[in-house]
């Protein structure tokens, strides 16, 4: 069936609609990554958004359960230019089609993904619509109009707290924003014990798990739109170490001062170089996130910088133990570069 | 870290003649190697025994020596020019191979130098097997069950444990030159022993074969801080078991889940950590299909094939970054001069798909044997790119020039199911094809998943390819609507491709396209899937709607490139297409090139204003001159890829920039050109088209006997034969006219005189000749096979006089504006012509930079409109140099199984070297030592089988052999006919007369060279023909031409020594002064 990509700046794609079949709005991205659709599909950091795969081939080797980073898609739309009808490896157990439907995802294909992706480049990120057929621009309008994604934390965090793996050491307050799967998995196989908090958690019900350390998980959305977490982090400043990664990394920026800043289209993809204040040395990341922080306060200083922007990727507290990484070390998908963040650390609570 | 200031001046070492497995490629990365120090401030000392290639021109580099590569040569330039450093991995497995015997034998300790970059400790970790296989150990990456073997006894014991199939790997050999698999201890016994042979260090690798695996390569950069990145992923489409330089390739990866791919990304990056490889390094895996489970191929301490291709597929320079980390320079300290924002610490993206298919040399070698395997056979490559994989695919093959627009192929259409079965197991240059047409037939193709390993994506989308041309048969132009064409164009067919399909002519399917607005649009490669804005112009074309090439207002000129290189048009057409650019570009003019030849400087992203990176069929060129609508096209320099353009242009009124095609077309007719020279009263060798035996009988005693025979229906003198009587001329005739009765014979008399070759620039007015080369071997062999001398030794000078006025004469009458190439012989004190070419020709290069003429830059700007007087030049031959130099053709035999040595009139060799010298003498022992041609000492064992023709002619040889201390073995008749004339001579036992015979005296090492002059060639059950491909087998010299044993004795009677000449060096070459 056919469908339109409608940008907010009015400009439309024409394409053959497939996945579920309804009509959507969200914000439209990027990224850039040319393995990992699956690990993207299902990153609930992507939740609101309609996402623009750069790689005009996608859904080579179907889909596979075991590669999920949640237990449901959390993104509102697909755009590819071809999407592929017969996957191959030895591990596909579906079509990207098919799950996509099963999940209630929209795609849209046949899509000139590279004009899509330099509109973008140099509007920024917009609100977009996907639609049956040719909607009229009233229609679209009304669509449009009904796009609030300030609530994405709340939809996307646990409906309650659980914990993983029980007998495990250190004792990790792990806090969900909308977390990928690959975090957890990658703290779990360094022996760590969760308890796993919804996102409006209260500092008092972290220090009554008496946990060795907070973690602050990735998540979807403006760091602003969760200021309850921010007051959360903010308690428990100098009580316990703190980290995160990604959304976590700019809640507990901006609950030690920083401000955060909106990037014109932001970092989605697995090729961001970040340069590692501590040794000089360079490394390749996964990157997924809109916004940065930036103006540290006095006792906060830039631990990892981008290369190519010099934005901020990660920060460190001068006094206490506290320190945040913007790209995701967990990769999934993306380079496995970085993974020895997570070990980095964890030797803050030894 | 910052530039090293203590680096001053560094030596980079070349990497020779293109070869098989060693070609365009390292002539780009060392231009971008030498260009990247250069710009630093730092002296550049560049050796390299080619000189057809970019690198070794005048200011590329501070110093050049065009000189023979060998580790002795290399010390006297170190001596002379005292470079405080060397840059080991721009020369391919040549320049490698020499820094490691340069490092080995104290060379760089003696003078001093550093060798920066990859060391050559990490080098040797990489490249010797069992330190490899320790490495390797080390850093937990499996490989597949291997053992090191020096000899056959260890080979046959291990490959019972493990098993048959057994790879054989030779150590340190170019494109895996001598390997195989053997499927028992037969095949094993042949390969092994072959491969122990031509190992530098006679180590060979046993492996258990896991043919079938999927193959994927990944290019890979370090620097010296230990920050690493990979460049590109590449995938094989041919499973393991076919060398990469026989595949097809895509990039980036196309069946790998993330999760397989950052395993095998990770594996790569802890490997070269772990050796510290500090520049590019290639990692080659294996991944088994149906598991996690993968193994480690193999890794390349140095740029390469692979990563020139890597280098075209996203738009990273691989060789200018690793030369800038050699430098001290760290990744995030360099600027990403595609996008000029971004830094060279990052990792491509790309949003497109990139297709390498190899161009085989088949059709020059019908013989040879086409199986695939282990031994790489290409001598070059297309490239494409588009954004999908049918399309890019099918822009491949139409790039291959082997006439093919669709997947449907003549020859696989006429082979029954069973037949092409068999042959897709068994992959040779057609496999594509095969494939194709058993899909079209119905054959399942999980079955063929099964027999060939290709994965199902590849073969899905092969199938869509099928069924789609399928399809398209049931429409004609008539029926057919603007969205199925639409859908057509965006799937990658070309124009020619549909009209097959649908039974009608290409140009109505390009009319009818646009006339319903079915046009492409243009994409830029820009390393980073347009995340971010890119300032280099890089183009590919799709069928989209959204264009990012725009033209500009200024002046613009588009220079047709050669297309793959291919055995008679080689790298020295890239050469001229950069030179002409290079030209454009100083007078100010836009430049545009099309090509498709991911191993040239000519595709590199800053070579050209803009790069089209596309196939050169007419669709394709003339979809680019219809959006730039360019001032003028340049054909003259893209070989005989890009004049065949020439009336397709001139038909479609785009201007065409110097020799109009209409005089093109004169010169290629035979007819018409025959009516020029009779109306010019210039000679040529008689000859007459002939139908019957008993005609050519005739003919023959009307034009008297040696004559040259010919098939007319081919091009490039393959069939072509000297008969010297009667009986072979009924021999050849009676078998010409049993194959093909449609077409005449032509029969020439044969000249047996000198061969002389002339380039030449007109500019309507005047003609400059910038020089005059003559050739070594008398008429009969083709000119690109020949030694070539400049300046001319032998040729007394009314016959320069004439061929002065001859070329004059035919250049003003041709109308030739620009190039123009000659080709004459003198006979008997006559000069006759035999060939003219309106076009840039293969000596270009060489002349250039043996005259220090600017050839290409004088035709460009007389293109251009200007005249030769404005720039200081007048009509005749241009001043002489105070050197001599010669070009000696090399050639790459011992790679193609089956393949005819002997000199003839079909060209054979892949590339050439250059020996300059202050006399004859001198410069042929350089060029002998460059070709690696073994020069006789005394004592040295000479194999003789003279022809009885030419027995005369050899005995005066063989006497100044025997005089300076050689000892000669001979088959019975040669033997008897020297002991005549008091030689002492062994006898050779025929092959038929048991063991041990001639071939196990050549196999055994005892003979140093062998001279073999045949009664008959390609006949692969004569005796001739084993001999001469057993001593190409044992890598002994083999010389089929007594002209060249001739020159080869008299270098011998010099007593030479790479102490004893001159290192000459470019700046050393200045006009003689009269």
């Amino acid at each position: 069936m056919k469908g339109q990509l409608i940008l907010e700046n009015g400009q439309r794609f024409t394409g053959e609609l497939f996945g579920a079949i309804k009509n959507i709005v969200g914000e439209i991205v990027f990224t850039t990554g040319m393995t990992g659709y699956q690990e993207e599909l299902t990153d609930p950091s992507f939740a609101g958004q309609i996402v623009t795969m750069t790689f005009p081939l996608i859904g080579n080797y179907g889909i596979n359960l075991d590669d999920n980073e949640a237990k449901h898609t959390s993104l509102k739309a697909l755009v590819v230019r071809e999407k592929c009808d017969y996957p191959s490896n030895f591990r596909n157990e579906m079509n990207i089609a098919d799950f996509l439907e099963e999940e209630g995802v929209v795609g849209i294909e046949g899509i000139d993904t590279r004009a899509l992706t330099r509109i973008i480049r140099d509007y920024g990120c917009m609100t977009a619509v996907i639609m049956q057929g040719e909607p009229s621009q009233a229609e679209v309008d009304a669509l449009m109009a009904e796009f609030d994604n300030s609530k994405v934390i709340l939809e996307t965090t646990t409906d309650a707290s659980y914990v993983v793996n029980p007998g495990g050491k250190p004792h990790i307050a792990y806090i969900d924003l909308g977390t990928k799967e690959g975090i957890i998995r990658d703290l779990v196989k360094r022996g760590c014990k969760l308890t796993v908090f919804r996102a409006d958690v209260k500092a008092d019900e972290i220090l009554a798990a008496e946990p060795d350390m907070v973690f602050l998980s990735n998540g979807p959305g403006d760091p602003l739109d969760a200021p309850g977490t921010i007051d959360t982090v903010k308690a428990l400043i100098g009580k316990l170490p703190i980290c995160g990664i990604c959304m976590g990394h700019q809640l507990i920026g901006l609950a030690l001062g920083c401000r955060s800043q909106k990037l014109t289209f932001g970092h989605h993809g697995g090729n961001h170089p970040v340069k590692y204040s501590e040794t000089g040395k360079c490394f390749i990341t996964s990157q997924n996130h809109n916004y940065v922080l930036t103006d540290y306060p006095e006792d906060v200083e830039e631990w990892f910088t981008n290369v190519n922007d010099k934005t901020c990727e990660g920060i460190r507290h001068k006094k206490y133990p506290i320190m945040s990484v913007q790209f995701h070390p967990e990769a999934s998908p993306g380079p496995l570069d970085t993974s020895w963040v997570f070990d980095r650390f964890l030797k803050e609570v030894k | 870290m910052p530039l090293d200031k203590s680096i001053k001046k560094v030596l980079v070492i070349g990497s020779g003649p293109i070869v098989i497995g060693q070609a365009a490629e390292f002539d780009y990365s060392g231009t971008q190697a030498c260009r990247a120090i250069k710009e630093e401030g730092i002296e550049v000392v560049l050796v390299n025994s080619n000189p057809a290639t970019i690198m070794t021109d005048r200011g590329m580099a501070t110093k050049t020596y065009i000189e023979p590569l060998t580790a002795e040569y290399i010390e006297r330039i170190i001596e002379r020019e005292r470079p405080d450093s060397v840059i080991a991995g721009m020369g391919g497995q040549t320049g490698l191979n020499l820094a490691c015997e340069l490092f080995d034998k104290g060379v760089f300790e003696k003078y001093n130098m550093k060798v920066i970059g990859t060391s050559i400790e990490s080098i040797k970790e990489g490249e010797d097997r069992d330190s490899f296989k320790r490495l390797m150990e080390r850093t937990n990456q499996p490989i597949a069950p291997s053992e090191i073997v020096t000899n056959l006894e260890d080979g046959r014991v291990f490959a019972e444990k493990i098993g048959y199939p057994v790879i054989i790997r030779p150590a340190y050999t170019l494109g895996g030159t001598g390997g195989g698999i053997a499927e028992n201890p037969e095949e094993l016994e042949t390969i092994l022993t072959q491969g122990l042979h031509l190992s530098r260090v006679g180590q060979c690798l046993l492996e258990k074969s896991i043919a079938g695996w999927k193959e994927i390569e990944f290019e890979v950069m370090r620097d010296g801080a230990g920050n690493c990145i990979t460049i590109c992923s590449m995938e094989n489409v041919d499973p393991v078991g076919v060398h990469t330089g026989d595949s097809i390739v895509v990039a980036p990866a196309l069946t790998l889940a993330d999760k397989e791919y950052q395993m095998l990304r990770k594996a790569a990056i802890d490997i070269i950590n772990s050796i510290e490889i500090k520049g590019g390094c290639n990692v080659q895996f294996a991944l088994n299909p149906k598991s996690f489970e993968y193994a480690v191929i193999e890794i390349n301490p140095r740029v390469s094939r692979s990563s020139a291709l890597a280098s075209k597929a996203t738009g990273y320079p691989i060789a200018k970054i690793a030369s800038k980390i050699a430098l001290g320079y760290n990744l995030d300290e360099i600027v990403n001069a595609v996008t000029g924002k971004t830094f060279a610490c990052f990792e491509p993206t790309i949003d497109y798909v990139v297709t390498k298919i190899p161009k085989w040399p088949f059709d020059k070698f019908f013989g040879a044997r086409r199986r695939l395997g282990t031994k790489m056979m290409a001598t070059g490559e297309v490239m494409s790119i588009a954004n999908s994989f049918e399309a890019s695919l099918l822009k491949g093959v139409r790039s291959l020039e082997i006439k093919q627009y669709t997947l449907e192929r003549e020859s696989s259409k006429n082979r029954s199911m069973k037949e092409l079965r068999q042959r897709v197991c068994v992959p040779d240059d057609e496999r594509l094809f095969d494939l194709a047409e058993l899909i079209r037939r119905k054959y399942h193709i999980e079955k063929i998943n099964d027999l060939t390993g290709i994965d199902m994506f590849f073969l899905k989308k092969i199938s869509a390819i099928v069924e789609a041309e399928e399809e398209l048969k049931k429409y004609t132009i008539d029926t057919i609507d603007t969205d199925t064409m639409r859908r057509y164009k965006k799937m990658g067919f070309s124009d020619k491709g549909m009209a097959e399909l649908m039974g009608c002519h290409a140009d109505e399917v390009y009319k009818k396209r646009i006339a319903e607005g079915v046009t492409p649009v243009y994409k830029m490669v820009d390393t980073c899937a347009g995340e971010f804005e890119a300032v280099s112009p890089y183009y590919y074309s799709t069928y989209d709607e959204v264009t990012e090439s725009f033209r500009s207002d200024k002046k613009k000129v588009i220079v047709i490139g050669s297309g793959p290189i291919r055995i008679g048009q080689g790298i020295e057409f890239d050469y001229c297409s950069v030179h002409s650019v290079l030209s454009l570009e100083k007078a100010d003019v836009e430049t545009i090139i099309i090509n498709n030849n991911p191993e040239t400087v000519s595709t590199d992203f800053d070579t050209s204003d803009k790069l089209y990176f596309e196939p050169l069929t007419e669709e394709d060129v003339y979809n680019i001159i219809t959006l730039e609508k360019p001032d003028g096209v340049i054909l003259q320099f893209g070989g005989q890829t890009a004049i065949k353009l020439a009336n397709f242009l001139a038909e479609m009124n785009v201007p065409v920039l110097g020799t109009q095609p209409k005089y093109i077309d004169e010169a290629e007719d035979r007819e018409k050109f025959d009516d020029m020279l009779e109306k010019l009263n210039i000679k040529r060798p008689q000859g007459k088209a002939v139908w019957t035996v008993q005609e050519g009988i005739e003919e023959a005693n009307r034009l008297e006997y040696p004559l040259l025979v010919r098939p007319s229906y081919v091009l490039g003198g393959q069939g072509m034969e000297i008969t010297r009587n009667e009986k072979d001329l009924v021999r050849y005739l009676t078998d010409a006219f049993k194959k093909d009765n449609k077409n005449p014979v032509l029969i020439d008399r044969y000249l047996g005189g000198r061969e002389i070759e002339v380039d030449a620039i007109c500019d309507g007015t005047d003609v400059l000749i910038p020089g005059i080369m003559e050739h070594l071997e008398r008429a009969g062999i083709h000119s690109g096979d020949s030694v070539s001398i400049y300046p001319p030794q032998h040729i007394p000078q009314h016959i320069i006089d004439k061929i002065e006025d001859v070329t004059y004469r035919i250049a003003l009458e041709l109308n030739v504006i620009g190039m123009i190439n000659i080709q004459f012989i003198e006979f008997k004190d006559e000069l006759y012509i035999i060939e003219v070419n309106p076009r840039s020709s293969r000596t270009v290069p060489y002349i250039t930079k043996v005259t220090n003429v600017p050839v290409i830059d004088i035709a460009t700007r007389i293109m251009l409109g200007e005249k030769l007087a404005d720039m200081g030049y007048k009509s005749g031959i241009a001043p002489i140099t105070n050197t001599v130099a010669i070009k000696v053709p090399v050639f790459s035999t011992e790679k193609l199984p089956k393949v005819e040595v002997t000199l003839g009139p079909e060209m054979r060799s892949t590339g050439e070297v250059l020996g300059i010298g202050m006399n004859f003498e001198e410069a042929m022992f350089k060029g002998f030592m460059a070709a690696k041609t073994t020069i006789p000492k005394p004592g040295s064992t000479i194999l003789a089988t003279i022809r009885d023709y030419d027995k005369e002619d050899f005995l005066p040889l063989a006497k100044r052999c025997h005089e300076c201390g050689c000892k000669f073995i001979a088959t019975s008749g040669t033997a008897a006919m020297l002991k005549e004339n008091g030689i002492d001579c062994q006898v050779a036992k025929k092959i038929a007369e048991g063991v041990p015979n001639i071939l196990d005296v050549i196999r055994s090492g005892i003979v140093d060279m062998i001279i073999d002059i045949p009664t008959k060639t390609n006949d692969v059950n004569s005796d001739g023909f084993k001999i001469r491909r057993t001593a190409i087998e044992s890598d002994i010299t083999i010389m089929t031409s007594l002209d060249t044993f001739g020159a080869l004795v008299k270098v011998m009677e010099c007593n030479y020594s790479t102490d004893s000449v001159n290192v000459i060096s470019l700046d050393d070459i200045e006009i003689q002064d009269k």
